[in-house]
């Protein structure tokens, strides 16, 4: 009997061991699936010449060079702003002013929107959500050809930084996220403040906001990196104009219409880091905000 | 009452003492026989309804009707002066804006609005005309410009929306003026201080959604009238304006997508092509969403799992994907994976393939490469998601289940999956819409992958597939972009297609937001 039992227990603990091997097995392969793309971006970027054969360049020593191996180098990424032909200085300019003024409206805009959905009570309220609904069923691209023309009916066609007006006049559609966190905030606290004699501003930026700080910030977040990725309407409004594309735009451009593949796809890579690394920044700095918003806000049931 | 209640808990017992393949049957019948049920419940709360809507309805020209009969000299008069009521009852500002507000439209109604509403029937006489000017020394030709199609048919809209605006703002200063005259009676008096105070107080719903829906109208509502407006013209390369005109063709553009013997090639070539694409769409968006969301699940689970190390590392290499912008590892991703691309050489140096696989090249490999780099790209978020929420389903659930001798995968359908399908479900719907619209995915990828265009050599190939470059790895909405950037381009055809996505999104959104129990009690976790 006793053995049984002894025998047992070593079996379950061996178990254990073979389905942890192979857990960490999966992860191990997983990660490395998920992080080839990026290390194949960042040894691009440092590279000397594009081949298929290579993962990563090799020392920059004479010999290697002679045999036409590509080697390390910082080359890539000044030849990306200093570049007859492709404007990255300009996209990467545009990006950012863009990505900065919308994500400021934009997140007051979105807030204000959801807070206006979750706490008010208005004859309008379930027709307007609705309305919003149905209309975020209909594919957002076909009326970028309309505001297309009607940017241009105002002379404004050729204006990159009319995408600023593109996606504040959409922030209305993205009140999901944050309608859903501030209706699990209890609706008590209001009325508490509204005894204190508050009115519906001050419990907003007083009471609501305060308490929703994982939302503000992943708002915050979205609505900035949203232009960085943005590609249709950009590549619509730049037509014709090299200057006045974002990076999404420019470097698909890039891309597509690389003439020497040999020489430019490694300074497509590093305009790719460089893209990345603020991005990535900002993004593992508030990713205790994104989880929180994106779990507390995108999904109930 | 318990007579119904009787009757649910009957049929509970008979759909529990049901075999599984049976439960199933149960089910589907039920879905069938319990139509007509719906259709009955649908219509006998129609009355009530209809009820509710006339009063409304009729409300309003009650309120009209009291303002012009009970209303003072004052009142009436702000039928044609719009805010004299306000104005003169101590509420300056909002008179003020009231009063302006009449002028400008009346300017524009004018100066724009009713000769583009009088051109609407027909877009317009003539487009240009070429017209000889004595320029200092010699004659030459000038093209002189009239009427503009896409400028009537834009200003037409404007007008009708703001006409609509106007009825709303005249019918509110009337019935607003009518209200303060009331209280004035009373003695009550309302002045710009309590209109200031309402802004932040009992009106400040409309403080805040003011300007949001405002660009809500100008950047979507417009633009989506203007486009449904355009499904019915035949607006494209050859009527464009300033030099052509464009005009209304009704029902046509949908008679060629769906005419098998189609007018311009004889053929239904693209009618074919349109049902490949569609049936595309659906397919990319059912694997994009379904293999996303339990290939995602089950990492989560798999990084949640007691007395694995490391949690924190594996979760941030999946994370790195959201935080590089996804254009950047899509288009790399489509340069490694490309014919002569460095996946390809690897393969041949490992000696596994002989020849180049053609990953974003051949029909069918394209579209399981696309499938799969999706995961690759989807998998992260749906992990972040499923993490959060596998913590919160009650470990006492497990420990039950454990004890009564379930396997892991039972618990996984019985426990697990249940949870979190219901839990989940709007995200699922909206990644679903969303993936039928996926354009960054498709495009950066294949840019529509391996052309349609050689499966049909030797035949009259129509415009609107050569020209427009369709390929088998194309989505309708990939398909739109096309149609309406190359140099053949129809936006009368676009418009068919795009409210074509809007129909089946519509029918997946609907079905699923009527059984939605999110939808039905939003304020469950207050």
């Amino acid at each position: 009997m006793e053995n049984v039992k002894k025998n047992n227990y070593r079996s379950h603990k061996r178990a254990i061991r073979t389905r942890n091997f192979f857990v960490y097995f999966f992860l191990i392969l997983m990660s490395v699936i998920w992080l080839i793309p990026f290390l194949y971006l960042l040894f691009q970027s440092f590279s000397s010449v594009y081949t298929t054969k290579f993962f990563m360049p090799y020392a920059n020593t004479p010999e290697n060079v002679a045999a036409g191996y590509p080697v390390w180098t910082f080359n890539n990424y000044i030849k990306l702003f200093n570049n007859p032909y492709y404007h990255f200085g300009s996209w990467y300019k545009n990006t950012l002013i863009i990505s900065a003024v919308s994500c400021i409206v934009e997140t007051v805009m979105v807030l204000g929107t959801s807070y206006a959905f979750s706490r008010l009570r208005f004859s309008l309220r379930k027709p307007l959500m609705k309305l919003i609904l149905i209309l975020g069923m209909f594919p957002g691209f076909l009326s970028m050809i309309i505001i297309y023309f009607i940017l241009k009916l105002f002379g404004l066609s050729g204006n990159i930084y009319s995408l600023i007006l593109i996606y504040i006049g959409g922030s209305a559609m993205q009140y999901y996220i944050a309608k859903g966190f501030f209706d699990t905030v209890p609706r008590s606290l209001d009325e508490a403040a509204m005894i204190d004699g508050a009115n519906k501003n001050t419990i907003f930026f007083r009471v609501i906001m305060p308490l929703s700080k994982p939302i503000v910030v992943y708002t915050l977040l979205i609505t900035f990196t949203a232009p960085w990725g943005d590609f249709m309407m950009p590549s619509y409004l730049a037509q014709g104009n090299d200057a006045a594309r974002t990076v999404a735009v420019g470097m698909q451009k890039m891309i597509t219409t690389l003439e020497n593949r040999a020489e430019y796809f490694p300074v497509f890579c590093a305009g790719g880091v460089v893209v990345s690394i603020p991005i990535m920044a900002l993004f593992f700095w508030l990713q205790k905000y994104y989880v929180e918003g994106i779990t507390g806000g995108a999904v109930k049931g | 009452m318990a007579d119904k209640q009787a009757q649910v808990l009957e049929s509970q017992l008979e759909y529990l003492s049901l075999s599984k393949p049976r439960r199933i049957l149960y089910k589907f019948t039920h879905f069938f026989t319990s139509i007509p049920k719906k259709i009955k419940r649908a219509f006998s709360s129609t009355p009530g309804k209809a009820r509710k809507l006339s009063s409304s309805f009729f409300g309003v020209f009650r309120n009209l009707f009291s303002a012009f009969r009970y209303g003072d000299w004052k009142t009436r008069l702000s039928a044609l002066l719009m805010g004299f009521g306000l104005v003169t009852r101590r509420q300056i500002l909002r008179g003020v804006f009231y009063f302006l507000f009449e002028a400008a439209f009346i300017f524009f109604m004018i100066i724009i609005g009713a000769p583009s509403l009088g051109n609407l029937g027909n877009l317009g006489y003539i487009a240009s005309s070429k017209h000889t000017e004595l320029n200092d020394i010699i004659t030459i030709s000038v093209p002189k410009y009239y009427d503009n199609s896409f400028t009537i048919l834009l200003y037409s809209i404007i007008t009708i929306f703001l006409i609509l605006l106007f009825v709303v703002l005249w019918y509110n200063q009337l019935v607003d003026s009518k209200k303060l005259q009331d209280s004035e009676n009373i003695g009550k008096y309302a002045s710009d201080r309590t209109s200031v105070k309402n802004i932040f107080d009992k009106s400040y719903a409309t403080t805040l959604l003011a300007i949001p829906i405002g660009g809500l109208f100008v950047f979507t509502i417009l633009p989506m009238v203007m486009m449904i407006a355009i499904a019915f013209t035949d607006y494209d390369y050859l009527h464009e304006p300033t030099d052509k005109l464009f005009e209304w063709v009704g029902f046509y553009n949908f008679g060629t997508v769906f005419s098998i013997t189609s007018s311009s090639g004889g053929n239904s070539i693209l009618l074919q092509v349109f049902g490949r694409v569609l049936l595309w769409t659906l397919v990319w968006a059912f694997f994009a969403t379904f293999s996303n969301y339990f290939i995602g699940m089950v990492v989560a689970m798999i990084i949640n799992i007691k007395g694995i190390k490391l949690k924190k590392l594996w979760r941030t290499v999946l994370i790195t994907t959201i935080a590089i912008p996804q254009f950047i590892s899509l288009l790399l991703i489509s340069q490694m994976f490309s014919d002569e691309g460095i996946v390809n050489s690897f393969l041949q140096m490992l000696h596994i393939t002989s020849k180049n696989i053609r990953f974003l090249s051949d029909p069918i490999i394209a579209k399981i490469t696309i499938i799969l780099v999706n995961t690759w790209v989807g998998i992260p978020y749906t992990m972040l998601i499923c993490t959060g929420l596998l913590m919160n389903i009650p470990e006492d659930l497990y420990e039950s289940a454990r004890i009564d001798g379930a396997s892991p995968f039972t618990m996984y359908f019985k426990i697990t999956l249940p949870y979190m399908l219901f839990v989940t479900g709007p995200y699922l719907i909206n990644q679903f819409v969303g993936n039928i619209n996926n354009f960054n995915v498709i495009y950066l990828l294949s840019q529509g992958g391996p052309s349609f265009t050689a499966a049909f050599v030797g035949q009259v190939v129509p415009a609107l597939v050569r020209d427009s470059n369709v390929g088998q790895t194309d989505l309708l909405i990939t398909w739109i972009y096309k149609i309406t950037t190359n140099s053949s381009y129809d936006y009368g055809m676009a418009s068919v297609l795009g409210l074509m996505i809007f129909v089946i999104i519509a029918f997946f959104s609907l079905i699923f937001y009527s059984n939605s129990s999110a939808n039905k009690d939003e304020e469950a976790f207050q």
